[in-house]
């Protein structure tokens, strides 16, 4: 939304008063300004100043009106002239020497100015790449106040910068993750470049140390690369929070891994502003729980509303705001409180009771949106030794972008993009099952109990594995295998309600 | 057949008396007295009042009300090994499939008992055992704790043959609350067994009197795990009173809980490794093998077959049995095959577990 700066300046006791809902920092933009002005070799006019903010009923936050403040002085006071900022839209913070810092969001700003009908926006250096992503405005960066009026005065210009998306996204990204660094786990591989291919959320249960989050960290690698629009999507939710971190644009799938202790705010955005939450800023990439059932149940439920629609409706008193939040879903958890039950090689020191506990919390909503959920064993020595060529990322990520590809296509009519989005009452229409993979599924509603949700979850998997097997229809090994994947837990808890 | 007004009586009187006979039997060693006087003798020796004449209608209306059927020694059906007990429990309680009582006076039982904080290894021994002598037709007793008991219950129900639970409280209560799927599973295709009235909340030394029956019911008593002073060696020493037999799973020697089993070997239990070693007692060496298993499995392909053993040797994830990478999805593929002929099944953990 962009905002007005209007100054007055007229005879009274020198005062500088700022009106439309400002914010503390906006408050003190006054000293900013005051200081930068001055140092810069400019006037600071000592009489009584009014600046206005409009719209006034909304609130302003933060130090990025500081630049907007400082023209509108100096036109007000004639030391610019109005016209030379007719047009212009101004962001950036002030020190008190003149120079200016970064502000968060620059990409969204610059979209705003462009969409309000401004044709230029200046701002501080640091941020012009990224708001140069923006086509439709000119885009230049300054160091200094000065170094701003000395462009509106025509003394000396400052050049337009553009910056090319493309460009960024096709420069290679060298080093980081693979997952030839982990050394067997084979099943857990297995499953996780299902999970990529489809676009499946993923539940690993296994014992400390069984290398459960460095497969986790690796699952960006085998994903397809971002696509232009998907990174300009990420760029602008991390430029909103300040993750950039110099970058003009996000280029891999982001990575985010909360810690356990994160509240429900934390998870999917909230606060004053409000700001985006972790499912916001995993946009397009991987969210990460580790220890899931360590995380407070709201905020668990929390996840329910992103999981199912991609996008976080937040209400606040003063504003409210949606972020989109499309990710995968990676959680893992132990299998019991001491991590070793079913662990063939240490014993567990749990009691009974504290395990059934344990896995209880682990049920609900939140489990229905987890299609695969894989066990993952403590590597043994012969499996760390094995030298065996292991499959790099790149390899992977090669038959999950072909299977990718097979969906788009066959998904292009009903808007979904990958398997996992496909709706129960899709499922019919979109999976060409075979005569005895069919026969595999009902057995399996009938022998063990699958419940029809846990069958639909089942019929998704086993859509992408015959995707990445290359087979347009699914076979009984792809509805099997999908069947191995499947929350084990549905029996267990049909024997209990019978009981 | 329900039990006769006397037997009944003998119940309601034990319930009303636990809390003296709890004063009493602090000492285990005079429990098993106090269990043998007759009610007179015991109103005396707990110096109580008698507990009025109408006890045994009230208890026997609470058990039609709770579901449960009920025995007594003056029942045909009643299992006569029990007999032998000095102090035999009059009335039994019972829900689940009556019919074992019949299977429990022609075949001869075995209890499986152990600790209720088992290792891995321990669990996995007692629920194959409870899988194994399941499927063979021999029921499985237990005490439905946690541990051991459970798994050997859990065994015998996914081999799909009878296993009788013996309860400390009443046989309409899921005791432990943690087990009560397993109550659930058993009350529909096993028996639980009792001696105390619907409703009764157990006192200590009902434990102690718990196992003589488990050790009454079976011809042999095997500890899988315990440590020295386990409750589970009391149930030994019931049936090696009672001139059955006893066997026991060897552990490894530094292990706590090996020390009970261990401490039995030496004495001179029987070594049991698996259900066979079991039967060879039970039947006599090779005695049943003519018999006819009662679950053949069906014939496997020759991939299934090599799966089925991995799995039943204990290795619980397709990593672990794969072995290559390219291997894994049919590995993944077959195991879910296996589990939809009822072979393997899936545990909370995420482990496969051999099944009937």
């Amino acid at each position: 939304m962009p905002v007005a700066v209007e100054a007055d300046i007229h005879s009274g006791l020198p005062a500088f008063t700022i009106v439309g809902l400002p914010d503390a920092a906006v408050q003190e933009s006054r000293e900013r300004v005051r200081a930068a002005l001055v140092n810069s070799g400019f006037d600071f006019p000592l009489r009584r100043i009014t600046v206005n903010l409009a719209p006034a009923d909304l609130r302003k936050a933060g130090p990025g009106f500081d630049l907007g403040l400082a023209a509108a002085l100096l036109a007000a006071s004639g030391q610019i002239t109005p016209e030379s900022l007719a047009g212009r839209a101004l962001c950036g913070e002030l020190g008190l020497d003149g120079s200016l810092r970064p502000v968060r969001g620059a990409i969204v700003i610059a979209d705003a100015a462009r969409r309000a009908g401004c044709r230029g926006l200046v701002l501080p250096r640091d941020n012009e790449s990224e708001a140069a992503l923006v086509a439709g405005i000119d885009v230049t960066g300054a160091d200094s106040l000065t170094q701003l009026v000395r462009d509106l005065t025509g003394e000396a210009e400052l050049a337009r910068h553009d910056c090319d998306a493309t460009a960024l996204l096709a420069t290679p990204l060298g080093g980081g993750h693979d997952m030839s660094d982990v050394r067997g786990q084979h099943g857990a591989k297995r499953a996780l470049e299902i999970a990529a291919a489809g676009g499946h959320n993923l539940l690993m249960i296994g014992p400390p140390g069984a290398g459960k989050s460095m497969l986790a960290r690796r699952v960006p690698t085998i994903l397809p690369p971002l696509s232009l629009e998907e990174a300009l999507e990420t760029t602008r939710v991390h430029s909103v929070a300040g993750l950039l971190g110099g970058r003009p644009l996000v280029t891999r799938r982001p990575f985010r891994a909360p810690h356990h202790s994160t509240s429900a705010p934390g998870l999917v955005g909230g606060g004053r502003g409000p700001s985006p939450g972790e499912v916001s800023l995993a946009l397009n990439g991987v969210l990460f729980l580790d220890e899931l059932s360590e995380f407070v149940r709201p905020a668990l439920e929390a996840l329910r509303q992103p999981l199912e629609e991609g996008v976080v409706e937040i209400s606040r008193a003063q504003r409210a705001a949606s972020f989109p939040a499309r990710f995968m879903l990676i959680a893992a958890t132990n299998p019991c409180p001491c991590g070793h039950a079913g662990d063939a090689r240490r014993d567990c020191s749990c009691h009974p009771v504290a395990v059934a506990r344990h896995q209880s919390k682990l049920s609900g909503p939140l489990l229905d949106r987890i299609d695969l959920v894989i066990r993952v064993e403590m590597p043994t020595r012969g499996q760390l030794a094995d030298e065996k060529a292991e499959s790099d990322s790149l390899a992977i990520r090669t038959r999950v972008v072909r299977a990718r590809s097979v969906q788009a296509r066959r998904l292009a009519s009903c808007g979904r993009r990958c398997n996992a989005e496909m709706r129960a009452a899709q499922l019919r229409g979109l999976c060409d099952l075979d005569e005895s993979a069919l026969g595999a599924l009902a057995d399996a509603r009938e022998r063990i109990g699958l419940s029809m949700r846990g069958h639909d979850r089942a019929l998704r998997v086993a859509r992408t594995i015959a995707d990445l097997a290359g087979s347009p229809r699914i076979l009984r090994e792809h509805a099997t295998e999908a069947l191995s994947y499947r929350d084990h837990r549905g029996g267990r808890q049909l024997s209990g309600a019978a009981a | 057949m329900s039990a006769c007004d006397a037997c009944l009586q003998r119940s309601a009187l034990l319930a009303a008396a636990a809390g003296a006979i709890e004063r009493v039997a602090r000492r285990r060693s005079r429990l098993p007295a106090l269990l043998a006087l007759h009610d007179r003798d015991l109103v005396a020796a707990l110096k109580i009042g008698h507990p009025d004449r109408s006890a045994a209608a009230s208890v026997a209306a609470a058990a039609t009300a709770r579901g449960l059927t009920t025995t007594c020694a003056h029942a045909a059906e009643f299992p006569r090994k029990l007999d032998a007990l000095p102090d035999r429990a009059a009335a039994l309680f019972l829900r689940g499939d009556r019919s074992i009582l019949d299977l429990l006076r022609a075949e001869p039982a075995a209890a499986v008992v152990g600790s209720r904080r088992a290792s891995t290894y321990g669990l996995e021994v007692s629920r194959r055992l409870g899988r194994e002598l399941a499927a063979c037709g021999v029921p499985v007793v237990s005490g439905m704790a946690f541990g051991v008991d459970a798994a050997a219950h859990e065994g015998a129900l996914d081999g799909g043959g009878p296993t009788v639970a013996v309860l400390a409280c009443g046989a309409d209560t899921a005791y432990p609350r943690g087990n009560l799927a397993l109550y659930g599973r058993v009350a529909r295709s096993g028996l639980v067994v009792s001696e105390m009235p619907p409703g009764f909340r157990p006192f200590r030394w009902c434990f102690p009197a718990r196992n003589r029956i488990m050790a009454g019911l079976s011809s042999m008593t095997i500890v899988v795990e315990g440590a020295a002073d386990s409750g589970s060696l009391i149930t030994a020493n019931f049936a090696a009173e009672l001139g059955r037999d006893v066997g026991a799973v060897p552990g490894q020697v530094t292990s706590g809980l090996a020390a009970g089993p261990n401490g039995l070997l030496a004495d001179g239990a029987h070594v049991v490794r698996d259900a066979s070693d079991v039967l060879d007692v039970l039947f006599g060496p090779d005695g049943f093998r003519s018999r006819d298993r009662k679950h053949a499995t069906p014939t496997l392909s020759a991939e299934l077959q090599t799966l089925l053993d991995a799995v039943e040797k204990g290795e619980g994830t397709a990593e672990a049995i794969a072995g290559d990478p390219a291997a894994v999805p049919q590995v993944l593929s077959g195991l879910a095959e296996l589990e939809l002929l009822g072979l393997v099944r899936r545990e909370a953990g995420g482990c496969y577990l051999r099944c009937s």
